[in-house]
């Protein structure tokens, strides 16, 4: 390969990666991260977009140059040069994209045990989901159920999460974890909300003919507000019960 | 062969051949007019029988009666009216079969594409016309709920009319479009690169055809069931598909049918390939698309029945109320899920490595250059034929199947990626310092290579599992499968279609309208699909009728972009009618390729060679200075080539 022609498909390749990347920048891609393990799936987001946007370049570069330089008339016979391979290419081309697979792979794995570990101080709540709604309870606040979700500002919380008919999934794009609670098994979802704030709870595996609007609200709360809430529900079902 | 035609001591065909009964028993579309309904009623008769014998009440449950005799002794019927089982019907009855004379062979008139025909050339003609009617019964199903999202809140489609148009389109997309649509090509093709005279089993290569439109019209009709269509997505997931509409059970048997004709014409590829090759056409000197296919064939034969019986196991639940899948009987609710993917993900490459077989041929010829690594070409197949087999739980990250699952599955998925790269780079190398040109079907495979790698990265960040978590189940996953199966399967399924034009039908097409083809539904498919990413990490989940009002603008977008691409599709259909009614005569070799189907006439003979090729070297030796890859003209000049090769 000649110079000139190195030149050329690297300077092609900096403009695709440059107006790759302007995608990636200026469309607002992700929603806003409030919680910590949203911070780390962002982390890996982000690394492996880069990677995408190299990989993308230099085939996008190869790809013009090629038909730009090699197109030949309609009425020109001529044969290319016969080539049939180059073993050292085709080791650099097998060994980079293992290289860069195996680094997301580690970074992947590294990020999910991280946002699978469970603190002691974890708060826990039991989702139920059925055709076309979510119902919440907490059991180390006596067990209260509400139709709305609320979460506590810095505090872990651990969602066990169970259907009633058929599969339904939990996710709050702000969050982004995601789990599907599924008939006859129980499924686990930590969480550690950042922000307090309002959310919307989607659920995200078809359901049946309410799927696009079983939503529920979800509140994310400072400590002292929660704790004084829950303390509030708690009394009011106990009430309820004794009453 | 024909001596032993001559001699055969059978009678002549035990056809009735005169006057009506000719027409009302000879195999054909009055006999299956009236087989359909008597083999109804067979089934009605079966069912009704034994459920009053056992004392089951109702007796008439239609939805047992539909499913029995409706989806299954019917079709049987119809098949058997039109002639697809007549030899092996007469051999086993003990009547003399008709010694193979080749009469089903060739397309003499149109009436004869309507018919029971042996010629593996009439077959692909009637694959590849049949899934594009069901291409377009898709499309337009596209189209209709793309109107539906155009805006946030309901338009003019209920719950369930938008959940069964979404299961509907995807279904027939998948199984009566992707997948035959290779196989149609395929079985053109293929019989004809190997230089062989036709399948291994012909009467089987029917059956296989007749068998689609069968599994087609079962899920488009699906929609016309009393409650509704199949709604469930083309996934059918249990327990929603088993507790869903009726309109589910058409799914499952669909699925059925369609699924016996992939695995028939596997088999059929496999033997023909294994056992048919041309002297001197050794498994190194094959061409790529014959590598794809072969590779193709054994995941679908080996991968198929994992989806019948997902299906089976729905169906059963629901008709005869065993418990899969119901878990307050101990039924598995992920069990579905991991059968499901067990084919689903092969699947996936069964789509998708026919692709790159054909553009490796038109990469190749177009850029007048040898394939860039043959051997690592076929070997990367291999891989993925392997790999492919070890990746399906990366559909099931969230699902609550056990987490420690997801690191392995993780790392297969990635893994998957190399071998796919090396197949692009090498695509990419083989252009490179080629004598490119720039028709119709060279467009569509580069633009393939082009779509194909953001698909592939896309994918990758999907098997990145935290990246899965957030945008399993969005729109990023519609738009990731819409660019490797329209991006990479459907692009290279028209780089095909173009390719083999004048082969198939005898007649140029024009080149012009198909470039305005090309780069109309290019420019259509990027503008709908592209935005797909956007909306779904932002956090828009996929198979919603309605969504939130802030992707309203994108959602407009996309509508007005896939009707855009919609339209494109006229340019083709008109192109493709008006040249093969009217198009110049093709010469036997238009593209100047050197594999073995460019070396007979256009359209090829009846038994495709006069004279068996000998096949003296590679089938991309481009450039290379006398290189041939098949010779045709006796053992003389085979010896000499030979004693010239070193």
């Amino acid at each position: 390969m000649r110079r000139g022609a190195i030149v050329r498909v690297v300077t092609i390749a900096l403009l695709a990666a440059a107006a790759a990347t302007a995608v990636a920048i200026f469309i607002p891609w992700l929603p806003a991260a409030d919680s910590k393990e949203a911070e780390r799936i962002d982390l890996v987001f982000w690394v492996v977009i880069a990677i995408c946007i190299g990989v993308f370049a230099v085939v996008a570069a190869i790809t013009i140059y090629s038909v730009v330089k090699f197109r030949v008339r309609p009425d020109d016979d001529s044969d290319g040069p016969p080539v049939h391979g180059h073993t050292g290419i085709e080791i650099v081309w097998t060994a980079i994209p293992t290289i860069l697979v195996t680094l997301i792979a580690v970074l992947s794995a590294v990020a999910l045990a991280e946002n699978g570990d469970l603190k002691s101080n974890r708060l826990e709540v039991d989702v139920t989901a059925q055709q076309f709604a979510w119902s919440f309870k907490y059991p180390q606040y006596g067990g209260f159920q509400t139709h709305e979700l609320r979460l506590v500002e810095g505090r872990q919380v651990r969602l066990t999460l169970r259907a009633l008919d058929v599969i339904h999934s939990f996710w709050v794009p702000e969050f982004r974890q995601k789990q599907d609670a599924v008939p006859g098994t129980v499924t686990h979802l930590p969480i550690t909300p950042t922000k307090a704030g309002k959310y919307t709870l989607i659920c995200t595996e078809l359901c049946g003919l309410g799927h696009a609007l079983m939503r529920a609200r979800v509140i994310v709360m400072t400590p002292t507000a929660f704790d004084q809430w829950a303390r509030g529900q708690q009394q009011q079902s106990a009430q309820g019960a004794s009453g | 062969m024909t001596e032993v035609a001559e001699h055969t001591p059978h009678a002549p065909p035990a056809e009735p051949s005169t006057g009506w009964r000719h027409y009302v028993l000879g195999p054909g579309w009055i006999r299956a007019a009236w087989m359909t309904p008597l083999f109804f009623a067979i089934g009605l008769g079966i069912v009704v029988g034994l459920r009053s014998l056992g004392h089951y009440e109702p007796v008439w449950d239609w939805l047992i009666i539909v499913t029995v005799a409706g989806l299954i002794t019917a079709p049987i019927g119809f098949l058997a009216g039109i002639g697809a089982f007549d030899y092996w019907v007469y051999y086993a009855l003990g009547y003399p079969t008709r010694p193979e004379d080749h009469s089903g062979h060739g397309a003499r008139s149109w009436k004869d594409y309507f018919r029971i025909n042996t010629d593996h050339k009439v077959i692909g003609v009637q694959y590849v016309v049949t899934t594009i009617f069901f291409f377009l019964a898709g499309g337009l199903m596209a189209m209709i709920f793309r109107a539906e999202l155009a805006k946030p809140g309901m338009q003019f489609l209920d719950n369930q009319e938008y959940n069964g148009l979404i299961s509907v389109h995807a279904s027939l997309m998948i199984f009566l479009f992707v997948i035959p649509a290779f196989a149609g090509l395929a079985n053109f093709v293929i019989p004809l690169m190997i230089g062989a005279p036709d399948m291994a089993f012909p009467r089987l290569n029917a059956l296989s055809f007749w068998l689609l439109p069968i599994a087609g019209i079962m899920m488009l009709s699906s929609v016309a069931v009393p409650g509704g269509a199949f709604g469930a997505g083309w996934t059918g997931y249990a327990p929603l598909s088993v507790v869903g509409t009726d309109g589910n059970v058409w799914f499952n048997m669909g699925v059925q049918w369609a699924g016996a004709s992939s695995i028939m014409t596997a088999l059929n590829f496999l033997v023909t390939i294994i056992t048919m090759r041309a002297p001197g056409m050794t498994f190194w000197r094959m061409p790529l698309l014959v590598w794809a296919n072969f590779t193709t064939s054994l995941l679908v034969v080996l991968a198929t029945p994992f989806v019948a019986g997902s299906q089976f196991f729905v169906m059963f639940d629901r008709i005869m109320h065993t418990n899969f899948f119901n878990y307050h009987e101990g039924g598995y609710v992920l069990g579905y899920q991991h059968i499901f993917w067990f084919y689903s993900h092969p699947a996936v490459y069964i789509m998708m490595l026919p692709g790159f077989g054909i553009a490796s041929e038109v990469i190749s010829v177009f850029s007048r250059k040898p394939i860039f690594g043959y051997r690592l070409m076929a070997l990367s197949l291999c891989a993925i034929l392997v790999l492919g087999f070890s990746v399906w739980a990366h559909h099931m990250f969230v699902s609550g199947m056990a987490s420690w699952l997801r690191v392995p599955m993780m790392i297969t998925t990635l893994l998957i990626a190399v071998p796919t790269g090396i197949k692009v780079f090498s695509w990419l190398a083989t252009t490179w310092e080629g004598r490119i040109h720039l028709a119709t079907p060279m467009l569509w495979a580069l633009g393939f290579v082009s779509m194909f790698v953001i698909g592939g990265l896309s994918g990758i960040m999907l098997g990145a599992v935290p990246i899965d978590i957030h945008t399993s189940d969005t729109y990023f996953v519609v738009a990731h499968i819409h660019y490797v199966l329209l991006g990479g399967s459907l692009f290279t399924i028209f780089a095909g279609i173009y390719y083999w034009f004048p082969k198939m039908t005898g007649r140029m097409y024009n080149e012009r309208l198909g470039k305005v083809h090309f780069w109309l539904t290019f420019v259509g498919f990027n503008l709908t699909f592209f935005p797909m990413h956007i909306i779904g990490v932002q956090g828009m989940p996929r198979r919603v009728s309605d969504y939130d009002p802030q992707f309203g603008t994108w959602n407009m977008v996309i509508s007005i972009s896939s009707f855009f691409l919609g339209v494109s599709f006229v340019v083709f259909l008109y192109n493709a009618i008006t040249s093969w009614l009217r198009g110049p005569i093709a010469e036997a070799n238009p593209w100047r390729a050197m594999t073995l189907e460019w070396q007979v006439s256009s359209p090829p003979p009846v038994f495709n060679f006069d004279e068996i090729p000998q096949v003296v070297g590679g089938p991309y030796e481009y450039g290379v200075p006398g290189a041939r890859h098949a010779v045709f003209n006796g053992d003389r000049e085979v010896e000499l080539e030979e004693a010239r090769s070193p």
